[in-house]
């Protein structure tokens, strides 16, 4: 135990004398929570269509003022050829044309039934998806309220198109409130990984980690000595990015404190235990660096975080049940937007536990004091 | 006669290439023991294998007592190493260094203290406890790096070229230390390429391409090889294999 003391006492000595420490322990979580969560956003605003409008109706315009009403679209273009809507489509002018045929006010005032057209542009699939469920609302309103005007009390309503939306756990659709959880997962992770890879690999070069190796110290003391400050830096981490997210984002923080910070501590240890096995495998920063960030980039970007993990390939979906960050992420949104359970996450949880004790164990192994 | 050392052909092996050639040698309990040898000659892997770095490939070797094969945890109690790199902490104080390694050796808050007080008054770094190690010269960490090497007073301690890039006055100054230390019954095991350091030790290996080609006391050595100093010693030894290679 007093062996842990001194080094954990010597490495948070070092940690904070090193000027580049503190700006990524404060500044970091900060720009990444401000700029991230407002740039990756899914919202989509400021959608431009091209409006055909061939009825020219009292109700054909309304409809379209009700599209640029909304506050989602603009009107960039008008013109009466499907063909000229095309060609702004092509063009990148528009992301969307809006046809109202010919006689749409009739239609709808005598059998409560009409057709518009959409075209979206549908290169960003997810972005055309959100486009079409929105013009989806506008018209299916639009619709009810025509319809609900001309409708005597008592009457059943016509049968029209009605398309039923219900956003739960996010009930405004605010995109940052859910892009904020994955961000403290990417925040938590590259403190975790970098920091302890790259400490470990500096002792290595400077030499300093032979003078370690004639001492009597045991293994398990080393390694904790060495994870336990970035543990408690990477929960701290948690803390001040839960803290700005609540001030700035209004956060829910539906969940229990109890299991946030649990369950970011079997996270870490998963996180510590890679970068630590990282810093066995390696002899300079660079490497450390290196290797750090190929698997940085795959778990990111195969977690969930930016690209829903549904609508990867099937065999992808399987390749991220061995991800932790995909867990950790999915956990964090549980946790914090809909408040789960330790039951509803316990598989997860289970998941992370194996992984931690899997990393700590290979990294133990890998470290050695007497070399071949 | 105890011995702190004791090799017998200590053999190291890197694929096809032997470091270490089947090296016999002891070193007496209190001796300042020096071990010398061109560069690449094997001292380092030698050293790395008796204080338990590096697991040797064959041979016998006890330290203190202990197996190199079996017991090097034991062995890393009783032994103080100072390497060529250098190996205390730039980004601590003389203070802080010296106190983490009182502290992973085990010793006591009340011992560290005391040991802390009585360095800084003997190494007369009275002005520099509290600085960090990277502002001061050479000189003075190496003399500090020694210090601390023997803090938790191990029975046996081993120099890596402990004065490399030393002036001379300095490296007076170190070996003033080892000799007080020598004194206080710790054996000294020192690897150097000053041959008039070699003149200072009780008794001289000299190693080349991996084998222990002389040992003797300094006077000795000069005598067999017909030299009139360890210098010329080091070159009649350590050249002509050279050129055969």
């Amino acid at each position: 135990m007093r062996t842990i003391k001194f080094l954990v006492q010597k490495e948070f000595l070092q940690i904070f004398r090193n000027k580049g420490m503190l700006p990524i322990i404060f500044v970091m979580p900060i720009i990444q929570l401000l700029i991230l969560s407002n740039a990756a956003t899914f919202d989509i605003r400021n959608v431009t269509y091209h409006l055909i409008d061939k009825d020219q109706s009292t109700m054909s315009r309304q409809l379209a003022e009700k599209f640029t009403g909304s506050g989602y679209f603009i009107l960039k273009n008008s013109s009466f050829s499907y063909e000229a809507g095309q060609q702004d489509l092509k063009s990148n002018t528009v992301n969307m044309v809006l046809e109202i045929p010919k006689f749409f006010e009739r239609d709808l005032g005598n059998s409560g039934k009409a057709k518009v057209q959409l075209t979206i542009n549908a290169e960003d699939g997810n972005s055309a998806g959100l486009i079409q469920s929105y013009s989806a609302t506008i018209i299916s309103n639009f619709a009810q309220e025509i319809t609900g005007k001309n409708i005597a009390p008592g009457m059943t309503l016509p049968n029209i198109i009605q398309i039923e939306h219900a956003f739960w756990y996010n009930p405004e659709l605010n995109y940052k409130t859910y892009m904020i959880p994955g961000i403290l997962v990417a925040l938590v992770t590259m403190i975790g990984l970098f920091l302890s890879g790259m400490n470990i690999v500096r002792e290595k070069e400077i030499g300093t980690i032979e003078q370690l190796n004639v001492t009597p110290i045991k293994k398990h003391q080393f390694i904790i000595g060495k994870l336990l400050p970035f543990w408690v830096i990477g929960l701290f981490e948690l803390a001040f990015g839960l803290v700005i997210g609540r001030l700035v984002f209004n956060l829910p923080l539906t969940g229990s404190f109890a299991l946030i910070f649990g369950t970011a501590a079997i996270y870490l240890l998963v996180v510590l235990g890679i970068g630590l096995f990282i810093s066995t495998v390696t002899d300079t920063q660079q490497q450390a660096m290196l290797i750090a960030w190929f698997f940085m980039v795959i778990f990111l970007l195969m977690g969930g975080l930016f690209t829903p993990i549904d609508s990867m390939p099937a065999w992808a979906q399987k390749v991220t049940l061995f991800n932790p960050v995909a867990h950790y992420v999915l956990m964090m949104r549980s946790i914090l937007l809909k408040g789960s359970g330790f039951l509803d996450l316990y598989g997860h949880i289970v998941a992370l536990s194996v992984f931690a004790v899997l990393m700590l164990s290979l990294a133990v192994l890998r470290y050695r004091k007497v070399s071949d | 006669m105890s011995y702190a050392i004791q090799a017998e052909n200590l053999t190291k092996r890197f694929g096809d290439f032997i470091a270490v050639n089947a090296i016999t040698f002891d070193v007496k309990q209190g001796e300042i023991f020096g071990f010398l040898g061109a560069n690449g000659a094997g001292k380092t892997t030698a050293i790395r294998m008796l204080i338990g770095l590096l697991s040797p490939t064959s041979g016998k070797a006890h330290v203190a007592g202990y197996d190199v094969f079996t017991q090097t945890e034991n062995i890393k109690r009783s032994i103080g190493y100072m390497s060529q790199k250098f190996s205390l902490y730039e980004d601590l104080t003389v203070r802080e260094n010296i106190r983490f390694y009182g502290g992973i050796y085990g010793l006591s808050d009340e011992h560290i203290k005391t040991k802390t007080d009585f360095l800084i008054r003997k190494l007369q770094l009275e002005d520099a406890a509290d600085m960090m190690i990277s502002s001061l010269p050479l000189g003075w960490k190496q003399k500090l790096s020694f210090s601390v090497a023997i803090l938790h007073e191990p029975k046996i301690v081993f120099l890596d070229e402990p004065t490399g890039g030393v002036d001379p006055i300095t490296r007076r100054q170190f070996w003033n230390l080892i000799y007080e230390a020598a004194a206080d019954g710790v054996t000294i095991f020192v690897t150097t390429h000053y041959m008039d350091e070699s003149e200072y030790c009780d008794r001289v290996s000299i190693m080349v391409d991996g084998r222990i080609e002389a040992l003797d006391t300094p006077r000795g050595l000069k005598q067999t090889y017909a030299a009139d100093s360890m210098n010329d010693v080091f070159v009649k030894l350590a050249r002509p294999q050279k050129k055969e290679n």
